[in-house]
């Protein structure tokens, strides 16, 4: 498998390092009414076939945490972008 | 002997050059160009091994990589291989073969009367033979059968040779270097792309070198040499011979192991045995070729029952004959070439039978031609056991007849190979036409071509081969000429397939490999196996060395036909890699014994080496676990250690431990979200122990974190997690926090750090300073830090931390100066008795003060488990805060960190060992606890301990069992403070 780093191009499996879901959102409260959305956001994870989104580190390349779009039924890479975001 | 099956003319083999080998013991002769099949066939040996159940004997039945019989045990000693394919060894001088699971000889072996009680040795006999007592499995009955039944033994010894690994970019791989390979080939090349041709075979040209037709007016043979050497041409191709592509994977990446040394006797120096490739291609062209397929009659394993092709195979690319008087079995026109090649070799061909309902008159006109009888009729029996010596014929009027024959040359058509194309999920299609399995859904940017896809005529495999070629080409951004050659429309003959026939004879084999007969096949159908993926693993049809190369399809065909359907429905078994075995070795590559990772080295590795260290294995790192002396034991090693440090002054390498550069106006504040502690209102110039928490609330990891300038932090985390808070740093700042104008960088193994500890480390560190700079106890206070130059104007950063709890140092230079700064730390403290001290005493000295490390923080302990509940701010949000507050992991009944002092200082407190009320039963519903960490305290001169209790520091002065039964030990301890020497910290202030 191959992951096109968006700073330094295609690259082998052995340089990314996986994390997970990438369409959690860490919650910004830490009001006790918040509790739900923080069960969710650490345990509860969707495990789609098909589509799904996920974080990957160029671990041993620029260190750029990635967005990476990829079928889970094929493996396919649909798109990979920095998931630094302006804000 | 001499080779009595040597033609005189015709085949690639070199015969003014001779090569000796030997085949189980006996010295043999080949020539150049050799397998070791074609050799054993030219020297007049059929038998070459036995089975694996039934220990039949075996002759050859291909001469390619799908052989399921001839396998035998390549060279001797260390060096020996089994299961080798006698087909696909490239003969070498000095080749040492021997036959496999035959004692105590291939004629004469005894457990050939495994064939006399085959009843139990039916389909799925594991499963209804041995099932109870359950006891009798492994002891019995497993090492029996594994004794009877098998294939070859490895030498159970290291393996001597060498393996590397390689990786290979290109636009287009073509997989084959057949007609439709070398074509493709030749037209990606020609257009500019940078293409790799893999064949497994030694010479280029597939069923070319095997076949005497003609390409543009030349012998195939020649045509295949000139189209090698055309692409030899090309700076831009790489052709990759003896190199088998066995798998398909993600993203265009192919993997292929080349032989590089295994046609030498030993492989050329500084090269080696095998190279495993990985090679990323844009595009893929699979020419992988066809297998002819057997037809399944009784005794159809019998040594001279050989593929009607792997005879041409012989007679035209060897040179040799794999029999005198020969009959040809076969469903298809295509195989008459085999009795024309044979009869043109001076070969006897008696007769040619044809199983087909409907005779077939090209048939016969060939068999008139060379002089054979043509029967429409199918083999009724085979007699000779160690090779045949006659075959009897049924015709469709049911009149015998007999022919004296030694080879029996068969043929039920062709099977594309299509194990490649299905790796990544594509399944295969049943194409009712030319009765196979044609490749389905193929992956991104592969293309099939040639055989490979069902197209077997020569013409369409050049046509399809040149046309898959240039389109690959063209969708890499190349302009391929227009194709030159166009495929005939009609180009293949209709196949009537014949699967198997009833004959009269004894045991039909669907799977020679692995003994699957046609009663098995049946057995199976019959107790619900219908399904050609459960008929694999209940009756073992296509499994081990070739996986069912020639019996996969035979198999499918008679269970359609036994369960009443049509075979286009049954589906086949799913083809994984590797296409045909590869070495472990190949795989490892050079990553074994101590090369199996890459090993890190602290910076005063070669000082410690000098200075006799025994070193440790820390995840990656090599670490020195102590300095014993001559006649110490390990103990009173560690003890000296830990004594020295506490009244004068020792020093260990701590480099390992992460370090993290943190910078940016908003450093404090990533910081403070990062740690459950505050950072951001830490002074300049001093430094913090800090807490991480998991954001489910247990605790990740610890260290100091100090503060060098405003902007500007520097992390240590353990050695351990180094890595893991890197990347956790890296995500908070870049997923979580981007708008934090902050940046971390790891700087691990750019900085070298020691810990100089012990009431004299004062007067050490001040003598490696330059002059003019204070530290004394007012100037440079309990966790102060700061940039210094030490030994002449080197920049060095100076904390004043402790984890032994004695007055103590870490200073750090950049890592090139590392080796230096030791051997003036030791220079510099001789006078004030400095040692050495190595991780056993580093372990030591922070259990008695109660520091919490690895074994502590193992993933299921909190901040209230630690003792540190109180650190958690309340004004902050932080990562793992939210979790971290839950009532669960705050009570006061979880198991909670003190120390352990036996009452008996002579008995060990046993890491792992579980605690349980002293006047309780020691079982799990009196679980308190666990012991994390234990030693041996020289200042209090008893064992001590570390341990996670229930509501552990309300317990104190409490005696405890410790239980540890799988060492079968136990012991009392009092529950006290985890803090056993200098509970007040006195010793680090002064």
């Amino acid at each position: 498998m191959r992951i096109t780093c968006p700073y330094c191009g295609a690259r082998g499996l052995e340089e990314f390092t996986y994390r997970g879901d990438a369409t959690v959102t860490r919650p910004s409260s830490i009001d006790a009414r918040a509790t739900e959305a923080w069960v969710d956001y650490v345990y509860l994870r969707d495990n789609p076939a098909g589509l799904h989104k996920e974080f990957w580190q160029h671990s041993a390349g620029c260190r750029a945490w990635l967005e990476v779009a990829r079928d889970t039924t094929t493996h396919e890479i649909v798109a990979v972008e920095l998931a630094a975001k302006e804000r | 002997m001499s080779q009595i099956n040597r033609l005189m003319k015709r085949g690639l083999v070199d015969r003014d050059k001779s090569i000796s080998f030997r085949f189980d013991g006996q010295r043999l002769e080949g020539h150049p160009g050799d397998t070791l099949a074609s050799a054993l066939l030219a020297n007049g040996i059929r038998l070459v091994g036995r089975s694996f159940k039934y220990h039949r004997p075996r002759g050859v039945l291909t001469a390619g990589s799908e052989e399921p019989n001839a396998l035998v045990e390549l060279r001797t000693g260390a060096h020996r291989e089994p299961n080798t394919r006698a087909t696909t060894i490239e003969l070498y001088e000095g080749l040492d073969a021997a036959s496999q699971n035959r004692w105590p000889s291939l004629k004469y072996d005894l457990l050939s009367v495994n064939q006399l009680v085959s009843p139990i040795f039916g389909a799925g006999f594991y499963y209804k033979t041995f099932m109870w007592p359950a006891s009798f499995w492994e002891k019995l009955y497993e090492p029996t059968i594994r004794r009877a039944a098998g294939l070859g033994y490895p030498s159970k010894q290291p393996d001597p040779d060498t393996y590397e690994k390689a990786n290979a970019f290109c636009d287009v791989i073509v997989i084959g270097a057949g007609a439709a390979g070398l074509s493709a080939a030749l037209s990606a090349a020609r257009a500019g792309a940078r293409v790799i041709l893999c064949d497994e075979d030694f010479v280029l040209g597939g069923r070319l070198l095997a076949e005497r037709g003609e390409i543009d007016g030349k012998p195939t043979q020649e045509w295949a040499a000139a189209a090698a050497a055309e692409l030899e041409s090309f700076p831009d191709c790489r052709i990759l011979r003896r190199t088998t592509v066995f798998g398909v994977y993600d993203g265009g990446v192919y993997a292929a192991v080349e032989r590089v040394g295994d046609h030498l006797r030993k492989p050329a120096p500084y090269t080696p045995r095998q190279r495993l490739w990985r090679i990323v291609a844009k595009q893929s062209v699979v020419c992988a070729g066809a297998f002819e397929r057997p037809i399944v009659f009784g005794d159809n394993d019998r040594p001279g029952v050989m593929l009607a092709s792997a005879v041409r195979t012989y007679v035209n690319r060897f040179g040799v004959t794999p029999g005198r008087a020969v009959v040809v079995f076969a469903d298809n026109d295509a195989a008459l070439s085999t009795a024309k090649d044979l009869s043109d070799s001076g070969v006897e061909v008696r007769a040619i039978v044809d199983p087909r309902p409907d005779a077939s008159p090209t048939a016969g006109q060939a068999a008139t031609a060379i002089g054979a009888e043509y029967v429409s009729g199918i083999v009724d029996s085979v007699s000779g056991a160690h090779g045949i010596k006659s075959v009897r014929i049924k015709d469709t009027q049911g009149r015998m007849t007999l022919f004296n024959c030694d080879l029996l040359a068969v043929s039920g058509g062709w099977n594309p190979a299509i194990n490649l194309t299905t790796h990544l999920g594509g399944k295969p299609v049943w194409d009712e036409a030319r009765s196979c399995l044609v490749p389905g859904a193929l992956a991104p940017g592969m293309r099939v071509a040639g055989a490979a896809a069902g197209r077997f005529s020569l013409d369409a495999c050049l046509a399809s081969g040149e046309t898959a070629g240039g389109e690959s080409a063209r969708d890499c951004g190349f302009s391929p000429a227009a194709p030159s050659r166009s495929a005939p429309a009609q180009d293949d003959e209709r196949v009537t397939p014949v699967w198997h026939v009833q004959s009269r004879g004894g045991k039909a084999f669907v799977d020679l490999q692995n003994d699957v007969t046609v009663s098995d096949v049946k057995l199976a159908a019959r107790e619900g196996f219908r399904v050609p993926d459960h008929l694999k693993r209940y009756t073992t049809l296509g499994m081990a060395t070739d996986q069912g190369k020639t019996s996969n399809l035979n198999g499918a065909a008679l269970l359609a036909e036994v369960t009443g359907r049509y075979l286009g429905s049954v589906g086949s078994t799913t083809f994984r890699p590797p296409y045909t075995p590869v070495a472990i070795g190949a795989l490892a590559g050079h990553h074994r014994g101590k090369e199996f990772r890459p090993k890190r080295l602290p910076p005063s590795h070669r000082w410690a080496e000098e200075n006799g260290a025994e070193f440790v294995e820390v995840g990656a790192w090599m670490r020195a676990l102590m300095f014993p002396k001559s006649g110490e034991t390990a103990q009173e090693t560690v003890d000296r250690e830990v004594a020295n440090t506490r009244n004068n002054v020792g020093v260990c390498d701590v480099s390992t431990l992460g370090k993290i550069d943190v910078q940016g106006p908003d450093a404090g504040t990533l910081l403070d979200r990062v740690y459950i502690n505050g950072f951001s209102k830490l002074p300049v110039g001093k430094a913090r122990y800090g807490l991480m928490l998991r954001e489910d609330g247990f605790a990740m990891d610890d260290g100091t974190t100090a503060r060098l300038a405003d902007d500007h932090f520097y992390m240590t985390t353990t050695t351990a997690n180094a890595v893991r808070v890197s990347q956790h740093l890296e995500f908070c700042q870049q997923v979580l926090w981007p708008e934090l104008d902050v940046q971390t960088v790891s700087q691990t193994e750019q900085w070298a750090q020691y810990a100089v500890a012990g009431p004299q480390s004062r007067k050490v560190i001040e003598a490696l300073l330059d002059s003019g700079q204070d530290i004394s106890n007012e100037a440079f206070p309990y966790m102060a830090c700061g940039t210094f130059t030490v030994c002449g104007g080197t920049p060095a950063r100076l904390f004043r931390l402790s984890f032994s709890g004695e007055l103590a140092y870490e200073i750090g230079v950049p890592a090139r100066f590392g080796d230096a700064l030791i051997r003036a730390i030791m220079d510099d403290g001789a006078e004030h008795g400095i040692g050495p001290y190595g991780t056993e005493a580093l372990g030591v000295m922070r259990i008695e003060k109660g520091h919490a490390a690895g074994p502590e923080l193992n993933g299921q302990t909190t901040a209230h488990d630690l003792g540190l509940g109180r650190m958690m701010s309340r004004k902050k949000d932080f990562i793992g805060r939210f979790m971290g507050e839950r009532e669960a992991l705050n009570e006061a009944s979880r198991a909670t960190l003190i120390g352990l002092k036996p009452l008996d200082p002579k008995m060990r407190v046993s890491a792992g060992a579980h605690l349980v009320p002293r006047h309780a039963k020691a079982d799990a519903a009196n679980d308190q606890g666990y012991v994390t960490s234990q030693a041996y305290s020289p200042e209090l001169e008893s064992f001590i301990g570390l341990a996670m209790l229930s509501d552990g520091p309300a317990r104190y002065g409490e005696v405890v069992r410790v239980c540890d039964p799988l060492r079968n030990y136990e012991t009392l301890a009092e529950v006290c403070s985890p803090h056993f020497v200098d509970p007040e910290g006195e010793r680090l202030r002064v």
